[in-house]
């Protein structure tokens, strides 16, 4: 697996960028990821990714766009404006939780 | 990685069964979580998926539907389409598949286009007052081919 430095940190990631171990993940590396990606992170980014890491803690899955919409407070529409061009897998990698798996 | 913003689909929704109205909705719902334009466009029974009278009672066909696995003439029986459309309604909504009037909110507010198609509309004279608010417009073939211009056109 590819090394990567965020934040000034060693971690390790996938291909695609997602951090593999849950540990390496800190507010300070969303922020970056969340740079990376071409976001700044505003409150309503940190409710979806505050949700994301909970409900990953707690079912051992990340969460779908639909779960995330159901529960997080957040409603579809302001989801895709939060994270633009694939708001499921870009949420995920700044949560630090791996890519979401399922067709809805 | 290629900016898939950049990609299209067009899906063209032609069936009024649940079997032919799912399948194009996780598509096109799949497209936009993938960050891809996408524009719907809803054809002949397809529109029963966007009409608000018949959105919330597609059913599974099971007459002339080999994938059922059950003879014909069984899938004739009265209450059997009711009775497999109920089944399958539970799986999904285990599989946390949304019902098809929540699908079609979830995915006009994905930021897909919604459109009914003109011939049809005529033909079944549907009004604008018969459609869910999410439909946009209702356009005629021509205006789907350019709107579809530059993308992928998958017909369901």
């Amino acid at each position: 697996m590819p090394q990567k430095t965020i934040a000034g940190k060693e971690v390790e990631v996938n291909e695609e960028g997602f951090l593999q171990n849950p540990n390496d993940w800190s507010k300070e590396v969303a922020k970056e990821i969340a740079k990376e990606e071409g976001l700044e992170l505003g409150d309503k980014h940190w409710q979806v990714i505050d949700y994301m890491r909970s409900d990953f803690q707690e079912t051992e899955k990340s969460p779908t766009v639909r779960r995330i919409t159901k529960n997080s407070g957040i409603n579809t529409k302001d989801l895709y404006q939060l994270f633009p061009g694939g708001p499921g897998k870009k949420a995920a990698k700044i949560a630090g939780v791996p890519k979401p798996v399922g067709c809805v | 990685m290629a900016d898939l913003t950049k990609e299209k689909i067009s899906l063209i929704i032609s069936k009024g069964s649940l079997d032919g109205v799912y399948p194009g909705l996780i598509m096109a719902n799949g497209a936009r979580m993938e960050g891809i334009e996408v524009n719907l466009f809803f054809t002949f029974f397809g529109l029963d998926a966007v009409v608000k009278k018949t959105m919330d009672h597609i059913k599974v066909s099971t007459v002339g539907n080999p994938g059922m696995h059950i003879p014909t003439l069984m899938g004739m029986l009265p209450g059997m389409s009711g009775l497999a459309t109920h089944m399958m309604k539970k799986q999904m909504d285990s599989l946390d598949i949304p019902t098809i009037p929540e699908f079609i909110e979830m995915i006009h507010d994905s930021g897909a286009g919604m459109y009914g198609c003109k011939a049809s509309v005529d033909m079944f004279k549907l009004k604008e007052e018969d459609f869910c608010e999410h439909i946009d417009k209702v356009i005629t073939v021509g205006d789907f081919y350019e709107m579809a211009e530059g993308g992928h056109i998958i017909f369901t």
